[in-house]
């Protein structure tokens, strides 16, 4: 259905129409035809850009019935100017594992969507969610049971866990050394109280990858990375190396590109070899030759924690926590540890204290207690140099 | 901004419906307050949970942290929900009369 157009010229919005990527000023005009709120929506943001500054006021606490989480309430600091972006709310639907949709659901979500909010999408947002930008108060309630009925559920927002994300796993790439996709299902299920109801210091994010490739970029924005690994020797068909040789591969210039020099090539006999205890699980040498290389075969996971994008503090990449544990169905090890973690967490964190920087302010061997886990070199970035866990003082005494 | 009557009295709410007065609170604007946010009869455990959150707002200007109010009232979080449905932020709060929690995204 058409509605009524009155949205004013866009000068200002139209520029960031101009250039060969997509623009999200196309998207909101295209729904704009179709919808008030997309028009408000369009209104105000031009407005802000003339003005040089957002109209949109922060926060706001909206939701739904059981739920303390999943809606992002937004609401516009002029309401008379901009009636259709008055209340604009943000719905985190809960994605599928991997991203994969029959057209069927993603229809009946669009169905939904036109009928209870502006229309606009975004697929994916960053925290891996559906994002359904900008509905009312009141339509939240029947969007919520809407979707419940097509079965989809709203994701995590606040101090709660987040919505999980993970990559596409085994489903689509031999490189997977775990099953992440169920790995994330089944982690979904089993938190949906942790995801529903916050009850935390701020954020927790869990994301989970099938290999150090890490596709889900889990160790950069997760803080408990799960990435698949493998613990024995990477399998070589060095038929197929010399294949890749024939073809014009240099495979000196691979062995070079490895970071602690554990590949070797034997012009000779035309042989690689790969010393494993030297291995760090970088992947470059399995993508650059795939049919070639192979992963493991004794597969687990590794688990990093700490990692973040800058609020309260800077960003911090994730560093190893547990080298290699195993990770099969129903992951009981992994939601142990989990609970152990956001227990220290949530005991002893500040308000918008995230993970990392718990750890950073309280020190790695005082979590490390907390959480009842040895001190490994793995955790550090250079053991040799580092003097990572200082003796405590009853130790010093008592060892002389 | 909104304006809603209470036995006569004309109370300011924001957008989101919280007081924005919380020195105008009365039991009257909590029971007003308990229907919109699906609690259909404040019992004994209610008001435990609601003068508890006023005590503590009153004693350190701002509100506690969910994990704090389960740990002092000895519930769980379903428990919570169950008394209040919209959960302790959204329900709970604006119940018991305070200004609207500062949410994180």
């Amino acid at each position: 259905m058409d509605v009524e157009k009155k949205v004013a010229a866009t000068p200002l919005l139209d520029e960031l129409e101009k250039g060969d990527w997509p623009s999200f000023v196309t998207e909101i005009k295209k729904a704009a035809k179709t919808s008030k709120m997309a028009q408000g929506l369009l209104e105000q943001v031009e407005a802000s850009y003339v003005e040089k500054t957002g109209h949109w006021k922060h926060g706001g606490i909206v939701g739904v019935k059981g739920y303390g989480g999943g809606v992002v309430g937004r609401y516009t600091d002029d309401p008379d100017r901009f009636p259709d972006a008055r209340e604009f709310h943000t719905m985190r639907v809960n994605q599928v594992p991997g991203f994969f949709y029959t057209s069927e659901k993603l229809r009946a979500l669009a169905d939904i969507w036109d009928k209870y909010g502006s229309g606009l999408y975004n697929m994916h947002g960053s925290t891996g969610d559906i994002i359904l930008l900008g509905t009312t108060t009141e339509n939240l309630q029947p969007c919520f049971d809407a979707l419940g009925e097509i079965d989809f559920d709203l994701g995590g927002s606040g101090g709660a866990l987040r919505t999980l994300s993970c990559c596409c796993g085994e489903a689509r790439c031999e490189k997977s050394c775990i099953d992440a996709m169920d790995m994330m299902y089944d982690l979904t299920m089993y938190y949906q109280n942790e995801m529903h109801r916050p009850a935390w210091p701020y954020k927790f994010k869990i994301k989970i990858s099938g290999c150090p490739n890490d596709c889900a970029a889990a160790s950069a924005r997760s803080d408990m990375a799960l990435i698949g690994t493998w613990r024995d020797a990477i399998q070589v068909n060095q038929e197929e190396v010399r294949k890749y040789v024939a073809d014009g591969m240099n495979m000196v210039q691979v062995c070079r590109k490895c970071p602690t020099e554990a590949l070797g090539w034997d012009e000779k006999n035309q042989t690689l070899s790969i010393k494993t205890e030297d291995c760090v699980r970088c992947m470059h040498c399995i993508n650059v030759m795939p049919k070639a290389l192979r992963i493991g075969k004794e597969r687990g996971i590794t688990v990093q924690i700490g990692g973040k994008a800058p609020v309260v503090k800077g960003a911090m990449i994730g560093w190893i926590l547990v080298p290699f544990m195993k990770a099969e169905a129903p992951y009981t090890e992994i939601k142990d540890l989990v609970s152990r973690i956001t227990e220290f967490w949530a005991e002893h964190g500040k308000n918008r204290e995230r993970l990392g920087e718990l750890v950073e302010r309280l020190s790695l061997a005082t979590f490390l207690e907390g959480v009842g886990l040895k001190p490994l070199p793995q955790m550090v970035s250079a053991p040799r140099a580092n003097p990572y866990i200082f003796w405590k003082e009853e130790e010093v005494v008592k060892n002389g | 901004m909104s304006f809603v009557e209470i036995k006569g009295q004309q109370i300011e709410l924001d957008e989101d419906g919280f007081i924005v007065e919380p020195d105008l609170w009365s039991t009257d604007i909590a029971e007003y307050f308990a229907k919109e946010e699906e609690v259909e009869e404040l019992t004994e455990q209610h008001w435990k949970i609601i003068n508890y959150l006023k005590d503590y707002f009153k004693q350190f200007g701002i509100a506690p942290m969910v994990r704090k109010v389960c740990k002092d009232n000895n519930v769980s979080m379903q428990e919570l929900y169950a008394l209040f449905p919209t959960g302790p932020a959204k329900g709970a709060c604006k119940i018991a009369g305070l200004p609207k929690p500062t949410g994180c995204v």
